[in-house]
C-alpha cells in the first residue's frame, strides 16, 4: 500500500518537474515549480522530516513562488524578448544535468550500511540544552553559528535587493503589490486570514522549541499575512528608509549576537547558554529572529524602492 | 589527531567574525549618517584583532582554536587559525583598511546627512564581505564554509552593479548565476559527504576519508563548483565584465580577495579532506586549466582597450598560477604540503597577487578619476598628473610579471623550481610565458601613462592620501619579495596536527 503511495508521489513529482522545464510560458513554469515545491514538502512529511516539510512548503512553494510570479508579471512574454537559449546550449545543459544526476543516483543508491549519522550524538546531549525538538537544538545550540550567519545572509540579501533601486528613489516605498484586478475574495481573505495566520505563526515559533516548527516556518507565515494585506491594497509597503523598519530587520541577528557575546561572561563562551536558562533564552532569540525573518521576506518580495521618498 | 580544544586567545576568532557583522548591522539600523565612522572604527578594530591573532599563532607555535558554544566537532563547530589562516586574515584586513581609506573619496555621505544609495550599499556590503572572508579562513566545517560562501556571494554580487548601468546589471546577473551554480554543486557534494561519513568536520574527515566512488563524486562536484566561483578557465566568463564594471574600490576587493576564497577551499579539500594519494591525472587537469587561464587570459588582457578590463583579465591569468600547485605537490610531499616549495609558492602567489591587484585596481580608479576615462591608448599625461599612482601601478606590475624585487618574483620562482624538480616541463614553460605576457601588458599601460599629454588636457587633482593608500599596497607587494626562497615555518604552524 505505502509502496503504491510512494510510486504515485514519484510520478507526480517527475511530472511537475518535467512540466516546469517544458512549459512554454514562464507563468506556467512558475506554477509547476510551486506545485513541485508543495509535492516535495509532502515527501519530507513521508520521510518524517516535519521541520523540513514546513520550511519547503513555506519557502520553496510559497515565498519563492511569489517572487517568481512577480518577476513574470514584469517581464516580457518569452516570444517577445527572444531570449530562448539556443539548441546547443539546451543540449549542453541537458547533458550536464544527466551526468550529475547519474553520479548522484549511483552514490545514493548504494548507501553505506549502517548509515553514519550524528543523530545519536544529537540526542545524547539534548538534556544539556533542555529542549525537546532535536532540529531546534541543532540549529540554536550545536550549530548556532551557522544559523546566526544565515540570518546575516538574509540581511545582506535584502541590501542586495534594495541596491537595485534607482538613486532618486532610494529610501522610498517599493512598488505596490496590489493585484491588477481588484478582487473581492482577496480583500475578504486579507481581512479574515491575518488574525488566524499571525496566531499560527506565533504558535509555530513558540512551539518550535519542543515540537516541529520554528523561526523560519513561523516567520514565513507572518510574512505571508503581511504580504496578503499589501496585495489586497489594505496597506502600502513601508518606506525603506524608515529606521523603525530597519531596526526590526536587525533585531533578530543583533539579539542573537548579543546573547552569544553574553555567553563569554555568563556561560562557557560565545553562543553557549547558562545552564537552566537555555530554553527561555533560545525562545527569546527565536521570537526576535522570526520577527526579523518575517519583515525581511516581506521586504524582499516587495522589492527595491520604486517611488521617491515622501517629503 | 589532536582533539579540538579552545586555546588561549581563541575568543579573538569570534571577534574576527562578529565585528564586521556588528558594524554592518549598525550601519543598517542607524542609517548612513554614521556609516563612515562605524565602518572605519570596525576596519581598525578588525585589523587589530587580525594582528593579535597572527601574533598569538606565532607566539604559541600552534593553531588558535575556539569551540563555538563549547560543543566539540563533529556535533559542534570549531574555528581555527593556523599559520596560513592568520596570514590570510592579516592580508584581508590590511587590504580592506587601504580600500577603506581610498573609498572615503568616492563613497562619503553627503553633507546634509540624507541617505544615498551608493555609500550605504558599499559600506554595509564591504563589512559583510569581510565577515564572509574571515569565516572562510577560519571555519573547519564544510557546511559552515557553505554559509560563508553564501555570505560572500550576496555581499559581492551587488557591489558589481553599484553603478546601476545596464551593462553592470547584466554582468552582476551573470556573476550571480555562476556563483549560485557553484554553490549548488558545493552543497550537493557536502550532502554526499555527510551521507557517507556522518560528519562535515574537516579534521575528522581527514582521518576517515576513503578512496571510493562516493567520495570522488562528492569532492569532484565541490571542486567544480568552486572552480566556477574562482573563475578558472573555461568558467571564467563572468569575471572580466563583473570586476571591470564595479567601482574601483569594489573591484580591488573582488579581484584581490573574493576569488581567493574558493581557491583556498579547493586547497583544503585537496590536501586536508581528500584521501591521499590523489590520482595524478586530477592534479594535472586542474593545472592544465590553470595553464589555459594563464595563456588565454594574458593574451586577452593584451588585447583590451580599457584599463579596468585589462586588469580583470589579468586576474583570471594570475589566479591560474594558483592551480599549478596541485601536480607540483604530489606523492609524499602531499602528506606535509606546507613543507614543499610548490605549496609555499602557491600561497605566496595568492598573497602577493592580492596586494598587487588591489593596488592596480585602485590605481586604475584614480587614473580614471584624474583623466576622466580609462582608455589605455590615451593615458598620456597620467604620470605627470598622478605620479604616485602610476608608480604604484608599475610596482604592482613588477609582482605580476614576476620580476625582482617583488612578491610575485619569489612566488613564481618557487613554482618554477617545483615544476623543474618534479619534471613538469610544460608547467615551467607556462610560468615563463605567462611572465613575458604579463610584462607586455603592464609595460603597454606604463608606457602609455609616461607619454606626453595631448594638448589642452585638463586633469582633476586627486587627494594625496588616496594615492598613498594605493602606494602602500604596492609597496607591500614588493616587500614580499624579500622573503627567503624556502618553505616558511610560519605557514606550517598548526598544520602538524593533521598527520
Amino acid at each position: 500500500m505505502s509502496l503504491a503511495v510512494d510510486l504515485v508521489m514519484v510520478l507526480l513529482i517527475l511530472t511537475a518537474a518535467v512540466w516546469t522545464i517544458l512549459a512554454r510560458d514562464r507563468r506556467d513554469a512558475v506554477i509547476a515549480f510551486i506545485v513541485l515545491g508543495l509535492l516535495l514538502s509532502l515527501v519530507w512529511m513521508r520521510l518524517l522530516a516535519v521541520d523540513v516539510a514546513l520550511t519547503e512548503a513555506a519557502v520553496g512553494g510559497g515565498a519563492t513562488g511569489l517572487v517568481l510570479l512577480r518577476a513574470c508579471a514584469r517581464l516580457l512574454p518569452v516570444e517577445a524578448d527572444g531570449a530562448l537559449p539556443g539548441l546547443r546550449l539546451q543540449v549542453a545543459v541537458g547533458v550536464l544535468c544527466a551526468v550529475v544526476g547519474a553520479c548522484l543516483a549511483a552514490v545514493i543508491l548504494s548507501p553505506p550500511e549502517p548509515a553514519p549519522s550524528l543523530a545519536p550524538a544529537v540526542a545524547a546531549h539534548m538534556e544539556d540544552v533542555g529542549l525537546k525538538n532535536p532540529v531546534t537544538v541543532v540549529l540554536l545550540a550545536y550549530r548556532a553559528l551557522d544559523t546566526l550567519l544565515e540570518k546575516v545572509v538574509l540581511v545582506l540579501g535584502l541590501i542586495g535587493v534594495w541596491a537595485l533601486a534607482p538613486d532618486l528613489f532610494w529610501g522610498g516605498r517599493p512598488a505596490s503589490l496590489r493585484a491588477a484586478v481588484p478582487s473581492g475574495t482577496l480583500t475578504f481573505l486579507a481581512r479574515v486570514l491575518p488574525p488566524i495566520g499571525v496566531l499560527i505563526g506565533i504558535y509555530l515559533v513558540w512551539n518550535g522549541a519542543d515540537h516541529p516548527g520554528g523561526t523560519f516556518q513561523g516567520g514565513t507565515v507572518l510574512a505571508a499575512m503581511w504580504l496578503l494585506v499589501m496585495m489586497a491594497d489594505l496597506g502600502d509597503p513601508p518606506e525603506t528608509r524608515a529606521l523603525r523598519l530597519r531596526r526590526l530587520v536587525a533585531v533578530g541577528p543583533a539579539l542573537f549576537i548579543a546573547v552569544g557575546l553574553a555567553g563569554f561572561g555568563m556561560a562557557d563562551g560565545f553562543l553557549s547558554y547558562p545552564p537552566g536558562y537555555a530554553k527561555p533564552i533560545i525562545v527569546a532569540v527565536e521570537v526576535a529572529l522570526a520577527l526579523s525573518i518575517a519583515v525581511i521576506l516581506g521586504l524582499m518580495v516587495a522589492g527595491p524602492a520604486a517611488k521617491e521618498p515622501d517629503q | 589527531m589532536m582533539p579540538y580544544a579552545t586555546t588561549p586567545g581563541g575568543w579573538m576568532l569570534v571577534l574576527a567574525l562578529m565585528l564586521p557583522v556588528v558594524g554592518m548591522l549598525g550601519i543598517f539600523a542607524l542609517g548612513l549618517r554614521h556609516a563612515e565612522r562605524i565602518a572605519h572604527a570596525t576596519l581598525l578594530a578588525g585589523l587589530a584583532v587580525a594582528l593579535a591573532i597572527a601574533v598569538e599563532v606565532g607566539r604559541s607555535g600552534q593553531a588558535v582554536t575556539y569551540l563555538i558554544g563549547g560543543w566539540r566537532p563533529p556535533l559542534g563547530i570549531a574555528l581555527q587559525a593556523d599559520g596560513l589562516s592568520a596570514v590570510l586574515m592579516v592580508m584581508t584586513s590590511v587590504i580592506l583598511c587601504s580600500v577603506g581609506v581610498f573609498a572615503r573619496g568616492s563613497f562619503s555621505s553627503p553633507p546634509d546627512g540624507a541617505e544615498v544609495r551608493r555609500p550605504f550599499v558599499f559600506w554595509t556590503l564591504l563589512l559583510g564581505l569581510w565577515s564572509a572572508l574571515n569565516t572562510v579562513w577560519l571555519a573547519q566545517d564544510l557546511f559552515s564554509l557553505f554559509v560563508a560562501l553564501e555570505l560572500l556571494t550576496f555581499s559581492a554580487v551587488p557591489l558589481v552593479c553599484l553603478d546601476g548601468s545596464r551593462d553592470t546589471l547584466r554582468a552582476a546577473l551573470r556573476y550571480l548565476l555562476f556563483a549560485l551554480a557553484g554553490s549548488v554543486f558545493y552543497l550537493m557534494g557536502t550532502g554526499l559527504i555527510y551521507g557517507a561519513y556522518g560528519t562535515m568536520d574537516i579534521a575528522s574527515l581527514h582521518q576517515v576519508a576513503r578512496a571510493d566512488w562516493a567520495t570522488s563524486v562528492a569532492l569532484g562536484l565541490m571542486i567544480v563548483g568552486l572552480m566556477a566561483k574562482a573563475a578558472l578557465f573555461p568558467l571564467h566568463l563572468w569575471l572580466p565584465p563583473a570586476h571591470a564594471g564595479a567601482p574601483a574600490a569594489a573591484s580591488a576587493v573582488l579581484s584581490a580577495l573574493v576569488v581567493k576564497a574558493p581557491f583556498i577551499l579547493i586547497l583544503r579539500l585537496w590536501f586536508d579532506v581528500a584521501p591521499q594519494p590523489l590520482p595524478a591525472a586530477a592534479g594535472a587537469m586542474l593545472a592544465g586549466l590553470g595553464a589555459a587561464s594563464i595563456l588565454f587570459c594574458s593574451i586577452m588582457a593584451l588585447r583590451q582597450a580599457r584599463l579596468k578590463l585589462m586588469i580583470a583579465y589579468s586576474t583570471v591569468a594570475q589566479v591560474g598560477y594558483l592551480f599549478l600547485v596541485f601536480p607540483l605537490v604530489m606523492g609524499s610531499a602531499a602528506e606535509m604540503p606546507w613543507d614543499s616549495v610548490g605549496w609555499t609558492g602557491g600561497v605566496l602567489q595568492l598573497v602577493s597577487h592580492a596586494f598587487a591587484k588591489a593596488a592596480m585596481f585602485l590605481a586604475a580608479g584614480l587614473i580614471a578619476e584624474a583623466l576622466g576615462h580609462d582608455r589605455i591608448a590615451d593615458l598620456g599625461g597620467a604620470a605627470k598628473g598622478v605620479p604616485v599612482t602610476v608608480a604604484a601601478f608599475a610596482l604592482a606590475g613588477l609582482s605580476l610579471m614576476g620580476l625582482p624585487p617583488a612578491g610575485g618574483f619569489i612566488s613564481k620562482l618557487m613554482l618554477l623550481t617545483a615544476a623543474v624538480e618534479t619534471a613538469n616541463w610544460w608547467i615551467a614553460a607556462t610560468i615563463l610565458a605567462g611572465g613575458i605576457l604579463a610584462a607586455t601588458y603592464v609595460f603597454r599601460v606604463v608606457g602609455s601613462a609616461l607619454a606626453q599629454p595631448r594638448a589642452g588636457l585638463v586633469m582633476k587633482a586627486v587627494p594625496l592620501n588616496r594615492e598613498l593608500a594605493v602606494l602602500t599596497l604596492a609597496l607591500i607587494a614588493v616587500a614580499l619579495g624579500f622573503l627567503p626562497l624556502q618553505p616558511l615555518d610560519y605557514l606550517g604552524i598548526g598544520r602538524g596536527g593533521m598527520p
